[in-house]
């Protein structure tokens, strides 16, 4: 079958979908789809609609993005726009099943919003909502919406149009329509993706390599993942452009080991494009030749480096080497390499579909295009997002994530992981762009998120990151070595209630020293969480140091736990939680915590009854409270 | 907290296990051709034989990709999905990522190290689970985040801790 066929085919199988008098239920079965219990959710659809007598056809499809929402279902109704619902359990999947499509309420109640033409009394439009309105999706473009286990799916939806447009043009032409989009790079640097193609391309030598990173290390991060498991083939697409225009002839995908799923949704998209002759020798009979490689990453978060990812695939420790010589000369087996992230590919092949022009005109002037992150933490509506560069973060914390949890106050914003920084309320009118996050202390990153509230303790947050990027480097270069591990004792002391005088200088010293004596970017950007917090919440510090007191009521060395005597009842559930036997107390008496005993789990907090709510934290003051029980409301 | 002593019948199937090495190894080798580049896919197919890199088994790769055996060592060191002893037939995995660290991951694991009496990295006398952390899932929007074997458990609480390795005493 030739190309021009599979093509009408897929188109005819997508419309014969769409136009299907059957209804249909999508379904979210990404790793967050499945973690909240789509499984479940699946075996109630399949059981209901055999009950009521339904032919309907049951989708699997990728995340969407709306994760707070998880488990997620789009109900499609011949004639009728879908109908999204989420957070379901089994028993309202049996209610939607009996009222929607076997009956004809559509439970405004339930429904989070519609799709398509027409509308339903009582339910707003899915895009209206504030959680989507702002945001315009490229790399994320069909998650979702397409089943990623059928690439006919992806070629309905505009796939692999980008390729057949690049094959028809000279390498170089594909390059400047990369650099005419000002697409750079969404794996934390932002270099110019069409430049970086360039020095590949001008290379000499025949045998060239493509590597796409999907190493996606960042804690708090997940959008490659998103992207592999909705929507794999607008990855490979953008590869295979990547391979055409530098002139490469072999790439290797090095995926964490931590997503089996996406490994496995990669796995059948490389067979399918093999049938279709998508891959392989004479890729859609023009000659050009392109074979991919999977290598799985064994776990070292120093892999998100190119040089050490390519040290990793060559079978040894996954160290950086300096540059230069740049992968783009002397890369892979010493051949010249180019590697582009996950959502760097997929925004290519959306480019090569759509055009440079169309690309650029998202985003600001040096950063063009959109960007996605995960959006996670104390904020109420967490997922995964993608947004036009330039946006402010406000609008991202507050417009589409709905505010801080439980109506508690903004501390800040945490971008970019362990290499980044934690941004305050000051600079939340900012634009998201490389620069101006540069700006403010932090990175762009690979797009993690991580909102922080009044709860978090900033000198705690930042000795988080130390702890991870003191045992993730990989010990090449002495001050990442020693220095991370210096800045960490130093901060571990601090939350301890040990600090001395002079640490905060010291950090920032130590900081400096690491920034300028390690070789790569994990190294150099280690120091960043330690010296954004001590920039814009130095004092907190200062109130550790000095005060031995947590602001946030967050470092267990220097919180106690008590219970308020006017407002305790005397019911005794914290004393029959209390894992360590701490609390005393009787019946009718206000019970007392007895600190000596007391191992700081916070159990009492959790369990005391919301209307009396009468155990609570101190730190850095004593609070007076009775040292044996006393009777509740001073009576026998 | 140190880990605890195995139990004699665990020892003696741990044996049993060791025994059978030499064999499997033998044959994941025979589908790789010897290349350095295989050394990382080679030792993770030992490892999900063996669910650890057993001594011997990491000197039969080392002759077989013709290195050192202190390089596939180094190796095995080095990255953290490569265990050296062997773990638990049920492995929970607590997520330490950001996302659910400002989540409470940290009370997570504790409950977890209370309810199964072992501490992070050990494994229980009777062999049954073993505890590990991981930087991050990617499953940062459903935080906190425990993984026991395959399965993803989302919005975790020290209470479904219990429930979901709740010990039978």
């Amino acid at each position: 079958m030739s190309f021009q066929e599979i093509k009408k085919q897929a188109a005819l199988q997508w419309q014969e979908i769409q136009r299907s008098p059957r209804p249909r239920v999508l379904i979210g079965t990404a790793t967050c789809g499945m973690a909240s219990g789509a499984e479940d959710i699946m075996q109630t659809l399949k059981t209901d609609l055999a009950k009521h007598g339904i032919q309907a056809d049951i989708v699997e499809v990728g995340c969407i993005g709306l994760c707070y929402a998880e488990p997620l279902i789009e109900v499609v109704k011949p004639g009728k726009p879908s109908v999204f619902y989420g957070n379901l359990t089994p028993e309202l999947t049996s209610e939607i099943v009996r009222d929607w499509l076997a009956g004809d309420n559509p439970r405004p109640d339930l429904a989070l919003g519609t799709r398509g033409e027409g509308t339903l009394e009582g339910i707003p439009r899915l895009l209206d909502l504030p959680v989507l309105k702002p945001q315009v999706r490229v790399a994320l473009r069909n998650c979702g919406n397409i089943d990623p286990t059928n690439i006919y799916h992806y070629m309905a939806n505009g796939g692999y149009e980008g390729l057949t447009r690049a094959l028809n043009m000279k390498p170089q032409e594909v390059i400047d329509e990369l650099k005419k989009s000002g697409l750079r790079g969404r794996g934390g640097a932002g270099f110019p993706t069409g430049m970086k193609w360039q020095f590949c391309h001008d290379a000499p030598g025949t045998m060239k390599y493509i590597v796409c990173n999907a190493d996606e290390g960042d804690p708090g991060a997940f959008m490659d993942r998103a992207v592999m498991e909705g929507d794999p083939h607008a990855v490979l697409e953008g590869m295979l452009i990547g391979a055409y225009a530098i002139g490469a002839s072999e790439g290797y995908i090095y995926i964490r080991a931590e997503y089996p799923l996406a490994i496995k949704r990669l796995l059948v998209a490389l067979r399918q494009m093999e049938e279709c002759g998508l891959s392989g020798d004479n890729i859609l009979g023009t000659g050009f030749n392109f074979h991919f490689k999977i290598k799985e990453g064994a776990g070292a978060f120093v892999c998100g480096e190119e040089t050490a990812l390519m040290a990793s695939i060559e079978g040894s420790r996954g160290m950086p080497r300096s540059r230069p010589p740049f992968p783009a000369q002397s890369g892979l087996w010493g051949k010249p390499t180019n590697i582009n992230n996950v959502e760097t590919w997929a925004n290519v092949s959306a480019i090569l579909e759509k055009g440079a022009g169309w690309y650029a005109s998202y985003g600001t002037e040096k950063s063009k295009g959109t960007k996605t992150f995960s959006l996670v933490g104390k904020v109420v509506r967490t997922g995964l997002i993608e947004v036009p560069m330039g946006i402010k973060l406000r609008d991202i914390i507050y417009g589409i994530g709905g505010g801080i949890l439980g109506g508690k106050e903004y501390k800040a914003v945490q971008t970019g992981g362990p290499s980044g920084g934690c941004l305050p309320a000051s600079v939340l009118d900012s634009p998201v762009d490389f620069e101006a996050l540069a700006v403010a202390g932090s990175i762009m990153g690979s797009g993690g998120m991580v909102v922080m509230d009044e709860a978090t303790c900033m000198v705690d947050v930042a000795r988080y990151f130390l702890t991870f990027t003191q045992s993730e480097s990989c010990g090449k270069c002495v001050m990442c070595r020693y220095g991370t591990k210096q800045m960490l004792d130093i901060l571990q002391d601090i939350v301890e209630g040990k600090g001395r005088p002079g640490d905060i200088e010291l950090l920032q010293e130590l900081g400096d020293a690491v920034k300028n004596g390690s070789l790569c970017a994990l190294g150099g950007t280690a120091p960043n969480p330690a010296l954004t917090t001590i920039r814009y919440f130095r004092d907190e510090y200062e109130a550790h140091i000095k005060e031995k007191r947590c602001p946030a009521l967050a470092c267990r060395a220097l919180i106690t736990f008590y219970i308020a005597p006017e407002k305790c009842q005397g019911c005794g559930i914290c004393a029959r939680a209390c894992p360590s036997e701490a609390i005393k107390g009787g019946k009718r008496m206000v019970h007392v915590i007895d600190n000596a005993k007391c191992i700081k789990c916070g159990t009492c907090l959790d369990v005391c009854p919301a209307k009396f709510s009468a155990v609570a934290i101190a730190s850095g003051v004593t609070v007076k409270v009775p040292a044996e029980p006393v009777p509740v409301g001073g009576k026998a | 907290m140190k880990a605890p002593q195995l139990t004699e019948d665990a020892r003696v199937a741990l044996q049993e296990r060791d025994r059978a090495v030499e064999k499997q190894v033998a044959g994941i080798l025979a589908s790789f051709k010897g290349e350095k580049g295989e050394l990382i896919p080679l030792l993770q197919r030992v490892q999900q034989t063996f669910g650890y890199l057993p001594e011997p088994a990491m000197k039969q790769v080392a002759d077989f990709v013709h290195v050192p055996a202190s390089t596939v060592f180094g190796i095995g060191t080095f990255y953290a999905q490569f265990k050296l002893v062997p773990t638990g037939r049920n492995i929970v995995k607590v997520c330490r990522g950001t996302g659910c660290y400002v989540r409470g991951s940290p009370r997570i694991l504790t409950e977890l190290e209370k309810e199964l009496g072992i501490k992070d990295g050990q494994t229980t006398a009777d062999m049954e689970y073993t505890i590990e952390t991981v930087a991050c899932f990617g499953s940062c929007a459903l935080a906190p985040v425990m993984v026991v074997n395959e399965k993803v458990h989302g919005r975790m609480t020290p209470d479904k801790v219990k429930k979901s390795v709740g010990k039978k005493s």
